[in-house]
């Protein structure tokens, strides 16, 4: 921690890339990084390579950020880049559009995505078809970022997961990152596309650390937009997952190991444009899927890749049905208990897999 | 048959000549001498006894000053003057703006009854002095955004009648290539055109944080209705327009009725340009052109001294319903209609003033109709016979700067690539 913590204050100098190069022979030096400070890494690179971006919302300046993900960036980067709003999402995510519209490249955080209900408006209407409304000539290149989905004890109002909502919306590109690699990559990535982009972290993960490589740590590290990642290779099953079920479904994987069960984990990365093709190779080679998100079933992501599971390639080669493990559908309960039962765990992914290969 | 004007000391006095023949050239001239000649010429009698001449401009005065109606202010010391100078050929130039929207919204009108336009079409036609007397006032390099009435700032923002009237008809030639239609048209620091009632002002303003973070003494005019004066969104938006001083001129046009709803039916208070609360605001007649340019001046000054937003009430009146599917006349009078018509009419207003003061002639403005009336009738032509947009274009512009992709169309087998 202490290490990135030099990284953070140490700026351009702090890499010393060039006297790495000698131990290139052995492994690349691998560090710990929290998807927290992955972020804050990202947003600071960004602001630093191109002028035109900035960071706006509720607490981002001088409180730190409610999450403390943009720690550090008002004091190294002040007023005009990294800008407090009032508690007015609706106002401030037009105002972050209008200023899309007009040449800058901001970055809209909402303090969690339930809050950008209000705003829906501008995200949608605004952001997600004016380039195609204005045939072309008016690109809006914003991201809206935040925390998504179910959180620890926030009750109802606090814990919706949007990824379907968005993802629904042609004009728009939505991220939903696991990993600390891809945390970084993909939100360099996302400040960088022309394009409006849902940013969906998950606030249970941002303290936790990876081990990234010396590649994810450069600044340039790039993850694309639109492609997943096979985390684990597998042959008897695929399960397939954003976000923090991903994380469920490397930890089922290896408690299914045990029993001999090989299971490929798909890392979604984006949910749009969805990378069908990743998806369906896999299922072609172990004829079983899984879909795993924290979502409401209803018309959510795995409804989606079922559908088109159906209408592509892969569906001769299924040998059973995809089965979908989702949040359960209801609103969400405060008391551990109902919470604890409404959000898929990692025992719902390992009965699931049995009950599809009969075991 | 024509007869000279000579300079005239009193320009309010018409000459009473009348020519002998037809076919020739009228010349309205107003002078004292002339009628003396008039005399003449009757009186003798002598068809023969023909006077040659063509107008000449040297006989028009090049400006006069105007009274302006004095502006409402709220949380303002002086307000914009109240005497004003007009140049003969700003006056033209307003005129023939004015009657270029006014005969194309009228052409819209039309061309919507033949269902050759479809969908939402509002139109701007009374209101012509709003959106021309703001465009006189700021730079083209300044920035504009409104609501869905927007057919006459995408003229006088830099879009030919042509290109707005085949974007309204929906084809390839449009100024959005048929993608936006009425409601979504958009040019070089124009950003439409925008469909939900009030969501641009937050985006006008936003686009005033990008004039004042690129430091380049840009401003950004952001326009909404009376109807949409009441939403929440925009007090949000006037609390960080004025929190961070962004170069913002809010302006409501209002034309006293959102849709159906009057005024007085909607707005607990009616002064809309005090609704900014801490934002200095002025009432201004939105039917005279003079006043909107000389009230707009004002307002961009304030903005470009970093003071921060202003605001403005432009009170205006439509002529048409809310949109082609409103007749207009459930929630209004037609003798309501008719009496801004016959006394405030923008168009009628500026012809009578310089008409009055010898900046132009009869003729002379029905020289610039029949050019208008010429340009607009071409425009609605290219926009009846230009082509629909290619079918396998439908799927271009989702997303900017990006390799080609394909896109689902309406069954799984049917798919559409996608170009940016």
């Amino acid at each position: 921690m202490a290490a990135l913590r030099l990284w953070l204050r140490g700026g351009k100098g702090a890499l010393g890339l060039g006297t790495r190069r000698q131990l290139h022979r052995t492994a690349a030096a691998a560090a710990q990084l929290t998807i927290r400070d992955a972020l804050t890494q990202a947003m600071d690179e960004e602001i630093e390579r191109d002028e035109t971006v900035f960071l706006l919302g509720e607490e981002v300046a001088q409180y730190d950020g409610a999450y403390k993900v943009s720690r550090g960036l008002w004091k190294k980067w002040g007023d005009k880049r990294i800008i407090d709003t009032p508690i007015t999402e609706m106002g401030f995510a037009g105002i972050a559009v209008g200023a899309a519209m007009a040449g800058l490249r901001p970055i809209c955080e909402f303090m969690t995505f339930n809050f950008s209900m209000q705003a829906i408006d501008q995200v949608i209407n605004s952001a997600a078809k004016t380039y195609y409304m204005s045939a072309g000539a008016v690109p809006v290149p914003i991201v809206f970022r935040g925390p998504n989905g179910s959180s620890a004890g926030v009750a109802a109002q606090h814990s919706q997961c949007f990824a379907a909502w968005y993802s629904h919306c042609p004009g728009l590109k939505v991220l939903s990152p696991w990993s600390a690699e891809d945390a970084k990559g993909l939100l360099k990535s996302a400040i960088r596309d022309d394009n409006p982009v849902v940013f969906l972290e998950n606030e249970l993960m941002y303290g936790v650390p990876f081990e990234v490589s010396e590649e994810v740590q450069s600044k340039d590290f790039l993850v694309p937009i639109g492609k997943a990642k096979v985390e684990k290779a597998g042959t008897n099953i695929t399960l397939v997952a954003h976000s923090k079920s991903v994380g469920n479904c490397m930890d089922a994987a290896a408690a299914l190991a045990k029993e001999g069960i090989d299971c490929e984990v798909i890392n979604m990365r984006t949910i749009r444009p969805m990378d069908m093709e990743t998806i369906e190779a896999s299922v072609m080679k172990t004829n079983r899927l899984v879909t795993v998100e924290g979502g409401w079933p209803q018309f959510g992501v795995g409804a989606e890749i079922c559908a088109r599971i159906m209408e592509g390639p892969a569906f001769n080669y299924l040998d059973a049905p995809v089965v979908r493990v989702t949040g359960a559908d209801l609103p969400m309960p405060y008391a551990k208990i109902l919470e604890d039962n409404c959000v898929p765990q990692v025992k719902d992914i390992i009965f699931t897999v049995k009950k599809i290969l009969h075991v | 048959l024509v007869h000279r004007c000579a300079r005239h000391p009193t320009p309010e006095i018409r000459c009473s000549a009348r020519p002998l023949r037809l076919g020739l050239e009228f010349s309205l001239v107003m002078s004292k001498m002339l009628r003396l000649l008039g005399n003449l010429i009757r009186g003798s009698n002598s068809p023969a006894k023909v006077l040659v001449g063509s107008r000449n401009y040297a006989d028009f005065a090049s400006e006069a000053s105007f009274d302006i109606k004095k502006c409402d202010l709220h949380r303002v010391e002086e307000g914009p003057p109240s005497t004003t100078i007009l140049t003969r050929e700003d006056g033209l130039k307003y005129y023939r703006t004015m009657q270029l929207i006014r005969r194309m919204e009228l052409k819209a009108d039309q061309l919507y009854k033949q269902k050759i336009i479809r969908g939402f079409c509002h139109l701007y036609d009374g209101q012509e002095a709003c959106c021309v007397g703001i465009e006189v006032a700021i730079k083209p390099t300044d920035h504009l955004i409104t609501a869905y009435r927007s057919h006459g700032f995408t003229y006088t923002r830099g879009i030919s009648a042509k290109e707005i009237m085949a974007e309204l008809t929906g084809r390839r030639g449009g100024c959005a290539k048929g993608r936006g239609g009425s409601m979504h048209m958009y040019a070089d620091n124009f950003y439409g055109g925008n469909g939900i009632v009030g969501a641009q002002v937050p985006l006008g303003a936003g686009i005033a944080l990008a004039c004042k973070y690129l430091e380049k003494n840009e401003i950004c005019v952001t326009l909404y209705g009376d109807g949409a004066a009441n939403q929440g969104q925009i007090f949000e938006t006037y609390n960080m327009a004025m929190l961070w001083k962004l170069p913002c001129i809010f302006i409501c046009e209002n034309n006293r009725y959102g849709m159906g709803t009057s005024v007085e039916r909607a707005s607990a208070s009616t002064d809309y340009y005090k609704r900014g609360d801490y934002i200095p605001g002025l009432r201004v007649d939105g039917m005279d052109v003079l006043c909107v340019r000389e009230a707009t001046q004002f307002a961009a000054d304030h903005c470009r001294s970093g003071k921060g937003p202003i605001l403005m009430e432009l009170q205006t009146y439509r002529y048409h319903g809310h949109s082609m599917s409103d007749p207009g006349v459930s929630y209004r009078t037609r003798e309501e209609i008719q009496e801004v018509r016959s006394k405030s009419d923008p168009i009628s207003m500026l012809k009578d003033r310089m008409l009055k003061n010898n900046l132009s002639s009869i003729e002379e403005l029905k020289e610039i109709d029949a050019g208008v009336r010429k340009e607009v009738e071409e425009a609605a032509q290219f926009a009846t016979n230009d082509p629909e947009p290619a079918l396998e274009e439908l799927a271009n512009y989702i997303y900017s700067n990006e390799s080609a992709f394909d896109v689902r169309g309406t069954n799984p087998w049917i798919k559409y690539r996608s170009v940016s």
